[in-house]
């Protein structure tokens, strides 16, 4: 837990503090990472959020449909879609693609001693590790959870337009009606949240690591269950602090 | 800007204890500049210790260390940075950076510490490469090239600013004789030619007399014996010479026990229970 504050509080100055004091973090390293975090997981993200939305279609038919108001399930997809499941799950894949990895790698880099010759270089690895997967996770993983979110309200019509015969026109206007901004925005900052527990979590994880590949294979586990756990219960008191109070 | 007579490195009564083992125990040296120290000692004895206490990397539990006429031990990070610019580090494995090429390893203090152009920097990573024997690897990953050409690698690496004063940890374990050779002429070129200051921490005998100007000696945290090589030669103590003559029977203890053992700081403290788990795998 110290370590974990300490790296928070050295990610601060570096990425808030010495940009004014003509330390510059670079942007090419920034991009590269932005490619391995955001990019090459898109075909994960859409497949996931695909299929969350054709499920979250498929539930909200059954139960409306009982009721004779299957009129309300593009609301219903649209809303859980951008509050909940996007951020969430989107979280979720990020955890285990992305965290992992980059706890995984960080740690083989301690064990090999490339962290301590960076040291010894005068090159802060909090500068020159982690701060651009840091930076590129806060922009990443909120862009992911819009593509996600598209990609499940394209899942919600694909149910709606072909098994409930509702036509594209009827399922767009309502679902574009049922949802307000603060929804997508929710959203947004509920996912720049996990970014941050996902990737500060992963690196602390990784820069801690002892012991060889024994310790690099512990850290990598207990970084993605504790990067889990703590998305999701700052899941709840997020939302119960949007959604439920007042 | 350093008055001639000013040494280098001036490591002043240092100790380091790991729990109540004592692993440097009271060591002080002085490096003037243009000479070539060479630190010996059987495995384990605090020489790499002694290394990373000088680097900076680790601080000693009391003592004083100064580079350059700094004092490192009582230094932020941001000041120690400064000092770390002027110096190099070739580390016992290498330690060359997994995910980026040869030449962007070599290149990689280039672009961090200077102003340079892409194509000067190229210009100086090849012409780096080329002093070690490497030309033209630049586009190979450390994990495609053998252990001994990643070491040369990371000397290339440790020179590309031109350092004042250049750490070696175990330069030549692992080479071939020839390319010790190399390694060896290249430190001297270095350090004769330029008037680099070295400090190379080794137990190959032969590199070691070839390219010192004086060398010390550890034993048990302690300096046991030091002067130029011809005193180290002809040293009547016989620790020494059973230790640069390779000989299996002498005063140096074979055997360490575990409880001399575990404070070093490879050691974990291990909870009791884990411990009997770990044996007996039923526990009734």
């Amino acid at each position: 837990m110290k370590n974990f504050l300490r790296l928070n509080a050295s990610l601060f100055y570096w990425v808030l503090v010495a940009p004014f004091k003509g330390q510059m973090f670079k942007f090419s390293p920034i991009f590269r990472q932005m490619v391995f975090i955001g990019v090459r997981a898109t075909p994960m993200v859409a497949l996931t959020a695909f299929s969350v939305g054709v499920t979250l279609a498929m539930q909200a038919a059954h139960s409306l449909q009982q009721l004779g108001a299957e009129i309300y399930v593009p609301d219903l997809v649209m809303v859980t879609l951008l509050r909940e499941m996007g951020p969430v799950l989107i979280a979720v894949i990020v955890i285990g693609r992305s965290g992992s990895a980059v706890a995984a790698e960080l740690g083989t880099m301690k064990v090999s001693e490339e962290i301590e010759a960076l040291e010894v270089m005068a090159i802060n690895p909090i500068s020159y590790l982690i701060v651009p997967r840091f930076l590129a996770m806060l922009v990443m993983l909120p862009a992911l959870t819009i593509l996600g979110n598209y990609i499940g309200v394209f899942g919600g019509w694909a149910v709606c337009r072909f098994a409930l015969n509702f036509n594209t026109a009827g399922y767009v206007l309502r679902a574009l009606e049922s949802a307000e901004t603060w929804d997508l925005y929710s959203g947004m900052i509920k996912s720049a949240v996990f970014a941050w527990i996902i990737i500060t979590i992963a690196c602390n994880a990784g820069l801690h690591v002892e012991g060889g590949a024994e310790g690099v294979g512990q850290a990598t586990t207990s970084s993605v269950v504790q990067a889990l756990l703590a998305m999701l219960v700052t899941n709840a008191i997020l939302t119960a602090v949007f959604f439920f109070g007042a | 800007m350093i008055p001639e007579t000013e040494p280098v490195v001036e490591v002043v009564d240092l100790f380091r204890k790991f729990g109540n083992r004592s692993v440097i125990d009271g060591i002080s040296l002085k490096v003037q500049r243009g000479e070539t120290l060479v630190i010996m000692g059987g495995s384990g004895c605090g020489k790499s210790t002694l290394l990373r206490h000088i680097i900076g990397v680790m601080k000693p539990t009391a003592g004083s260390v100064k580079i350059f006429g700094n004092e490192i031990t009582t230094m932020n990070d941001r000041e120690i940075d400064e000092i770390r610019r002027r110096f190099g580090m070739l580390f016992q494995s290498g330690a060359l950076l997994a995910s980026l090429t040869v030449g962007e390893n070599v290149a990689l203090p280039l672009l961090q510490h200077t102003d340079l152009s892409a194509e000067e920097i190229q210009e100086i990573v090849a012409q780096k490469l080329q002093t070690v024997g490497l030309n033209g690897f630049e586009n190979l990953k450390p994990a495609e090239i053998s252990g001994g050409m990643r070491k040369r690698v990371g000397l290339a690496r440790a020179l590309a600013l031109d350092p004042e004063l250049l750490f070696s940890d175990e330069p030549t374990s692992g080479l071939d004789p020839i390319m010790t050779a190399v390694v060896d002429r290249l430190t001297l070129e270095l350090t004769q030619g330029a008037g680099m200051t070295a400090v190379v921490v080794t137990h190959d005998m032969t590199s070691a007399f070839r390219i010192a100007t004086r060398m010390i000696m550890l034993g048990r945290g302690k300096i046991i014996a030091q002067g130029t090589p011809d005193e180290i030669r002809t040293s009547p103590d016989p620790e020494v010479q059973q230790f640069i003559n390779g000989e299996a029977d002498g005063p140096m203890p074979l055997n360490l026990s575990q409880d001399d053992h575990e404070h070093h700081p490879h050691v974990k403290a291990r909870p009791l229970v884990s411990a009997r788990r770990r044996f007996h795998h039923k526990i009734p």
